[in-house]
Formats: structure tokens, sequence, C-alpha cells
């Protein structure tokens, strides 16, 4: 066993985990920050996107030591001040998901995109997801939603 | 971006309302089955075999069972003491839920360990030891019935082969005569690859039984939750009253989750030995690999026309593979489910099919993944033939499609093997889709483009898709007719809530059965709640799938709100002091006839059914109601559907440019939902014709086990689609409305793989199977064209 310490949405949380924890279960069953799905194992899925400091993460090929003393963004931070990111009215405003599984990791790379290229074309919303799986939208209305955000980025 | 309504009826009275759903899952608070933690809950873990066919020597958990944080392990001996090694499917055939004679497929289930963590779980795993003894495995389809095969079933007394069922339907003695004096006959070869419905969330349960009470409740991945009980009681022999599915927030279905699967049971029985809370949550090659595939199906289909395109008959032969045990999970009385539909969309003579059922070392199932039952082989083998037809009759595929579509007149429609159509409007679908698409410019692009030698496709799909099962005559699961009841309930302050048996996976029910019930009501649809996946919380019904959520539990939502306005007027009329008959419902309100003014909603009138009011005959005091839907027909859905493609002859790859549906599904109660469910079956589609297959070697070893090696589609893969809607109302649904939940994945596949036959047309090429790969485009291309089920030579 090792002693994890990690800043997780602002909190910062010290464990007990076994080395070969993953992240996505240390978030799950550990911190019961369950927002954060698994998907596939192989890293294909994206269900399982968090931030790690500054940049998505699958969650589920990162061990949980490795996060030792850094900070972890899940979409349950994604919200800040009581209001909605951006991101999270679009996806709700443009139908961007049905079942619901994958969009807190597609939500987490959609804000990074986000915040780095304000005003992605439609070419960059795609090549910026396509690391994840939607099985319910075809994208369509992902990337719409992504689109949305963007222009809507300013009136919070 | 695109998203074109190009009939104004398209809206309906419904309207594109906002999803309720989504408050909770953007979020990050959606409740899926691995999210649920009880008190003192235990983790499952399945060790899978192997190997595809070997015989079992031994079964040793010792060591398994002395690891310190295991709490349980079973294997098929423990199973078979309680009558549960094996268990009924839902095809008349049984499965092993844990193997005790021999292992049949790679992953079939062996031995299920129950311990405090689920990686002490997984580590338990490596610590049984299995003896096996490896027998030859039963792998090409094709194969399966030389008398030299080795035999997969064994355990069935007295069977020597692999043959499970042969089915038929149609006229044999009129299509032959149809196909011999047919001026063209074309036709040949082709495979519907096995795949995998593959919803983003496994499939997993968690078992508590409450010894106690005597009483099991089941948090579970079930699109049937209430079937699923009922299934369960007859399996355990747990009385069904004590038993409680909770299906909450799934992510993802498509068949997938219809059936039972064997660790389901092993969680129920290793919580009624620890008398603990057991989670089992497979991961994701467990769930390519041993849960229910979908299709694969080895066709063989024939068209016969006159010469200047008139479609006469069709012909099929079919050999199916059902992998080890016959799971098919499809409730028509037919062991090739609708693939009698197979004459697709088009006014013909004669047709006949003959379907036979073979048993392999693969994977049991056979599940509609996101269709009803085999029409999406039936859609694709026509819709195939269709295209071939044109290559030989050098007759543009449109043309030939609009010379022999049903004609509006022809409708309700009974096919040449007994299906009756509802309702359709073919031509003016298939023409809304050619403007769209701007048909007539993409033909000369096409020819330009040619002269400069690039390869660009145009294809063409028009299907008939037949959802909402179903009638009784036609259908049934272990029995159960498939009916679906709805209770709704009607507080004194008008506000309702709604119980439906249906299960959503994502389609919104929560939002469009508020709609359902509101429009009949008068109400806003904020003031309905939806209840739903819970067996103790709602009525009784056979689940979602096979798009019948909508044509079956929408009718009985209907049905219940009708029954509480029928109520409400005459409580209406006892407010009002007037005969029931005087008053009319106009505007959400019931009205006096000539005096519009005096009107009364239903808030008014549910406190005054609560209150002293004197209550007329008929009334006993609420305005509650339940309705069971018991549907006459199925629904009948259709789409035109094109795709352009761009080929690549050098490395065989394909670029979908465009994808232009046209999709009439009746009344649309949501249009942005139904919009989201034909995007989803584009991008099925795409995948299906381009990437997804479940492939083996030799040896059973199953090829698609990971998303690294099963395909699915991304956004870099999937265009920007380009729908288009008509409305032709179903005239048996209370409300008109159809299935469309699963129409794009039936209609798609065709369009795609017509686009690329057709890029290619340049080099001979007639036809190729999917997944067309940039390998199997290029082979194909080359002149060397194998076999996309099997990685052998």
């Amino acid at each position: 066993m090792m002693r994890l310490t990690v800043t997780v949405n602002g909190t910062e949380y010290s464990r007990e985990v076994e080395p070969r924890l993953l992240l996505i279960h240390f978030l799950r069953d550990d911190l019961g920050l369950t927002g954060s799905h698994w998907g596939c194992d192989t890293s294909n899925c994206g269900a399982c996107v968090v931030w790690l400091d500054e940049t998505p993460v699958k969650s589920c090929t990162v061990l949980a030591v490795m996060a030792a003393g850094r900070r972890i963004r899940t979409v349950e931070a994604l919200a800040t001040g009581g209001n909605l990111d951006p991101v999270q009215r679009a996806f709700a405003r443009c139908h961007g998901l049905q079942c619901g599984f994958c969009t807190p990791g597609m939500m987490l790379t959609a804000r990074w995109l986000l915040d780095h290229n304000p005003n992605p074309t439609e070419a960059e919303v795609r090549e910026a997801i396509s690391g994840q799986i939607c099985r319910c939208t075809g994208y369509e209305n992902i990337v719409r939603s992504v689109l949305w955000a963007a222009r809507n980025s300013g009136d919070q | 971006m695109t998203g074109h309504q190009h009939a104004p009826e398209s809206a309906g009275p419904y309207g594109s309302v906002g999803r309720r759903e989504d408050a909770r899952f953007v979020r990050g608070q959606g409740t899926f089955v691995d999210d649920i933690t009880l008190p003192g809950m235990l983790h499952g873990a399945v060790l899978r075999s192997p190997l595809a066919h070997a015989r079992i020597r031994s079964v040793d958990v010792t060591a398994a069972r002395a690891h310190p944080q295991v709490e349980a392990v079973l294997t098929g001996a423990d199973l078979a003491e309680r009558g549960l090694a094996w268990m009924p499917t839902l095809a008349a055939d049984v499965q092993a839920v844990l193997a005790t004679d021999k292992v049949r497929f790679q992953g079939q289930e062996v031995a299920f360990v129950v311990a405090r963590d689920r990686y002490a779980a997984r580590d338990a795993l490596e610590l049984i030891a299995v003896e096996y003894e490896p027998v030859p495995a039963m792998i090409d389809a094709r194969a399966a019935l030389d008398p030299a095969a080795p035999v997969v079933r064994d355990d069935v007394p007295g069977r020597t082969g692999n043959h499970i069922f042969d089915w038929t339907a149609g006229n044999k003695t009129a299509t032959d005569e149809v196909f011999a004096a047919a001026e063209v006959c074309v036709g040949g070869d082709m495979i519907y690859p096995r795949s995998h419905p593959a919803p983003l969330e496994t499939c997993g349960i968690v078992a508590d039984y409450d010894a106690v009470a005597e009483r099991l409740t089941l948090w579970a991945t079930s699109q049937a939750p209430h079937a699923h009980r009922t299934l369960y009681a007859m399996v355990t022999g747990l009385p069904e009253h004590k038993i409680r599915i909770v299906s909450p927030d799934l992510g993802g279905g498509f068949g997938n989750k219809v059936p039972i699967y064997p660790a389901y049971l092993c969680a129920i029985v290793a919580s009624m030995v620890t008398g603990r809370p057991v989670k089992w949550m497979e991961d994701r090659s467990e769930n390519l690999m041993s849960t229910s595939f979908a299709r694969d199906y080895h066709m063989h289909g024939e068209i016969a026309a006159t010469r200047d395109g008139r479609i006469l008959g069709l012909r099929a032969r079919v050999l199916a593979d059902h992998g080890a045990f016959n799971a098919t999970a499809q409730p028509t009385k037919y062991p090739a489910g609708f693939f009698h539909i197979f004459t697709g969309s088009y006014d013909l003579q004669a047709a006949f099919c003959e379907v036979t059922g073979v048993y392999t070392n693969k994977a049991p199932g056979g599940v509609a993944y996101s269709c009803s039952f085999r029409i999406t082989e039936a859609v694709y083998l026509v819709e195939r033939l269709v295209d071939m037809l044109a290559r030989e009759l050098g007759m543009d595929p449109a043309e030939l499609r609009m010379r022999n579509l049903l004609r509006p007149e022809q409708f309700p429609y009974t096919g040449p093997t007994g299906w009756q159509y509802d309702s359709g409007d073919y031509p003016r679908a298939l023409s809304l889709a050619m403007d769209i698409a701007g048909y007539d410019d993409l033909r000369r692009e096409q020819a330009e483009r040619r002269t400069r030698g690039e390869y660009m496709g145009i294809g063409l799909s028009f299907f008939t898709e037949g959802v909402g099962a179903g009638p009784r005559e036609h259908m049934d699961i272990l029995g159960l007719g498939m009916a679906d009841g709805a209770d709704l309930r009607v507080h004194p302050t008008g506000k309702a809530v709604l119980g439906i048996s249906v299960q959503t996976q994502g389609q919104g029910h929560e939002t469009t059965f508020a709609q359902i019930v509101a429009h009949e009501l008068g109400l806003s649809p904020d003031d309905v709640e939806v209840v739903h996946g819970d067996t103790d919380r709602t009525p009784f019904g056979l689940g979602t799938y096979g798009s019948r959520s909508t044509p079956v539990s929408g009718a009985a939502a209907v049905l219940a709100a009708r029954k509480v306005r029928d109520r409400a007027r005459l409580v209406a009329a006892a407010m009002l002091e007037v005969a029931a008959d005087d008053l009319e419902w106009t505007e959400g309100k019931w009205r006096v006839r000539g005096d519009p003014e005096q009107a009364l909603g239903l808030a008014e009138i549910a406190m005054a059914a609560h209150s002293s009011l004197a209550l007329p005959d008929g009334v006993e005091g609420h305005l509650d109601a339940s309705a069971v839907y018991n549907p006459p027909n199925l629904t009948f859905p259709f789409g035109a559907y094109i795709c352009v493609t761009d080929v690549d002859p050098a490395t065989g790859e394909v670029k979908v440019r465009r994808f232009i549906a046209v999709d009439d599904c009746g009344v649309r109660i949501n249009p942005m939902i139904v919009e989201g469910q034909v995007h989803r079956g584009l991008a099925d589609g795409i995948g299906m014709a381009l990437m997804q297959a479940i492939v083996f070697d030799a040896a059973g070893n199953c090829l698609g086990g990971s998303f690294m090696d099963y395909l699915l589609p991304t956004a870099m893969e999937c265009p920007s689609f380009e729908l288009g809607a008509t409305v032709t109302p179903s005239p048996h649904h209370p409300i008109g409305a159809k299935g469309i939940g699963e129409s794009a994945t039936v209609g798609s596949p065709a369009a795609v793989v017509n686009s690329v036959i057709d890029a290619l047309a340049p080099f001979g090429l007639t036809h190729a199977d999917m997944p067309l790969t940039p390998a199997n485009v290029w082979c194909a291309i080359h002149g060397r064209q194998g076999r996309s089920d099997l990685a052998v030579p």
C-alpha cells in the first residue's frame, strides 16, 4: 500500500492505496465521484476522461499514485460557483447527449479545447473528440454543442 | 451544420422540448449500475475459458477459496447442486451458466469468484486451476453441417451434428416460376458479419438477497426489467412478488441488455450464499467476447426482373450462425425473426426464403442490435440486390427503385410473405432525399471525377422497418404476450405521475412520455413525472427493444390519459351542472358546446374529484387510470438514404463525404429526439459497413475482443448528417406514431456499401462484404476477396 495525497476538484485527499489502483477506480470507488465512467480498459472510449493538472487524461490508464501531489478535475467540478459551464449548458441545449455515459468525458475534453481554442472549426472539434466514443449521438449534436458553447461562453 | 426539415408537419403537435434527463447527466449525477454501492457489498469476477472448444477434466478452486479476501467461489458443480448449471434461453435451448462438461466458446463462464474488492476478485481468478482437454473447434459456419464437423452440442442426447433449425417463408413454387420466366436474374453471396452492439456501459448487476424477508433486489442493466423478473422467478424458483428489479440509468443498450447473462445468475446465487450484496460488472473484453452478438448471416440472394426494370421476385438462402447456444433474444414465433420481411419496400409478385441455423464454437446469443430482429440483414440483402440489378440493367439505381417502390394507394399492403405494412408514401421520401442530395448534380460530378481517375460513390437504400413488437399471433417471450401497461395517477392539484413498463437507455422517455400525457390532458409536460425502471413502482410490460416503446407503451400512455380525460368529463359535467354529452374537449379543456368560455381544465377537475363534490355515476373519487396496450400490428417506419463516399483505390480507404437521410416515423413526438436517434443509427451504419466485425481465427480465438480490434466509428468517420422528414401517420396507433430508434441502423449499412461498390464500378466490382476496411477494399479491387468473417488465409 502507498500513501496518496492528491487534490481533486479543489479538495485535498489522502488515502492508502494499492500501487496498481487505477485512477478511475480511485475516483469512483474511493472518493465516490461516480460522474467519471469506466468504459473500455484500453484508452479507446474516453468515458473516463478527467483533467490531470491542466490536461485531459484517460483515467483508466493512469495509476492513481501517478496523480500524487497533482490536481484532478472531474465532471463534478465543471460547474463553477454554482453556474453550469457553457459546455454543460450547450450539451443540454443542443441535445449533445442521450444515455449520458460518454458525456462527462466529452465535456471535459470540450472545455479543454475551448480554453485553448475559443473559436474552433467543426473539423477542430471533431479532431478534439476523436479519441472518445459516443454510441448514441453519431457525434452530430456533440459537435453542435461544442460550437454552441464556443459562441456562448461569454454570457454566463 | 445541417439539419434539414423539409416537411412542415414534421414538427407535429408536441415539439422539440429539451430533455429533463440532461440536468443530472451534464452534472455527472446519473446513476448507472456500477455507481450503486451497498453496505457490505462484495465484488464478483468470472473465470472464462481461454479455449473455444475443450472438455473440462477438472476445476480446482482450493487456492482461490483460500485467498484472504475471497468470500465465495462458485463452479458449475456448485450450481448443478442447485439445478442452475444450465438455464433456458429465449429460443427453446439451454445455455450453460457455469460450464460443467465442456467449454464451447472462448470466453465462456467457468467459475465465479466473490471477494471484498474488485481487484482481489480478479487476483483470485488466477488461483483457479482448470484442466482442459482441447478438441477441434467448429468455427466456419459454412462447414458446420459437414458430417465430419466437430459437434458443438453433444450435451444434448442423440445430437450428432450442428444443425439447429430449417425455416422457410413465402411461396417456393410461385417464386421459382417467376424466376424461371424472368428475363433477368442476378444475385450472389453476401455476409452480414457478426457484430456487437457495444453500448458504452457494459452489462452488470448488483444482487441483494435478504434471507429474512426472502426478498431479492437486483439493480441491473436491463432493457426489460419486468420480463426479467418473470424469467428470474421461473429459473430460480423464487416467488415473483419477492423479486424487485431496478434498472437505473443505462449507458446505452441497443439490444445488448435484453438477455439474461450467466453471471447475473451467479451474482444472485453468490448473494444468497454469502448473505451480502454482490456486484458484478463485466469488463469490455467480456462484453465483446461473451455477451450477445448480432447478425452473422451468410446469405445467398437472387432477384428476378424484366429487362425494362420491373422487379418480379426475390429468393434467399441463409445460413445463420447462432454460436454455441441458441440464445437468440427475439420475440417472434419464427426462428429467423422478421427476416421474411426481406421483400423490403417493393411491389413484386413472389418471394421465398429459407434459413438454416447452425451451432458453432462462438459466443451465443443473437440480439437485435438496434433493429427489429433480422430486418437489418433483410434490408441489406434486398438493397444490395436492387443495386446489382441496376448494374445489370444499366439503369440508375434511384430510377430502378422509384419504378418499383410500393405506391401510396397500395397501403395497407400485405407482402408476399404475409406482413401487412400499415402506411407509407415511399416515392415522396425518395424524391425528398434526392432533392436534398442534389442527386443529378452528384451523378454529373461523379462522371466528371471518373475522367480524372477519382472514385466517388453514390449509394442509395430504401428501407421499411417493422417495429412495436408485437401482435400476439406473431410473437411472445417465453409465452408472455407483448403487451405493455401504463399507470397514470393525477394528484389533486392536477400534477400527474405516469408509470411505464419500458426502459430508456438514452431515448429520453422521461421527456417524451410526459409530452404524450401532457398533450392528451391539456397539461404542461413539466406537470407530468415519468417513473420507469423499477418493477415495484411500474406496471408490467415487456420493455424496450425493437423500437417498441412509442408504438406499444406510448399507446398505453395515451389510452390511460384518455381514460383520465373521460372520467374528468363526468366530474366536469357535475361541476358545471350540464350533461357530459354537452361537453367537448378542445384546446386542453372540457368546454360547454356553444359556450366555450365555460371550461374546466384538468387541475380544477382533479381537485373537485377529490373534494366534497357529489360524485357522478362512474367516478369512484379519483381520476387515476391504468391501461394495457396490445398492439394490433407492427408499425412500419421507412426511409430513403443516400450516402456519398470517396474511395482511394491505392489504399482502399473509404471516406464518407455526405449522408442524407429522410425518415418517416409517422407523427413525431419530439423531433429533436427523433433526429438524435437517426444520427445514432447513421453512425452505426457507417461503423457496420466500414469497420465493425467480430472475426475469429481457425482455433476459435475471438479477434474482436477489445476496442483496439473491434473498431467503432468516431467523430472523424462520421460526416455532418443531412436529415429530412416526411410524416405518414400509422393508422392503427392512437396518435399515429411509429418507432424510430433503430430505423437508421437498419437502413444505412446498405447505402454505405452501395456507395463504395458504386465508386468502384470502373473496376468491374459488383459486391464486396462488410466491413469495407481499407484492406478488404484493396483486396476487392485486386480481385482477392476472401471471407470477412474468418481470419484465415
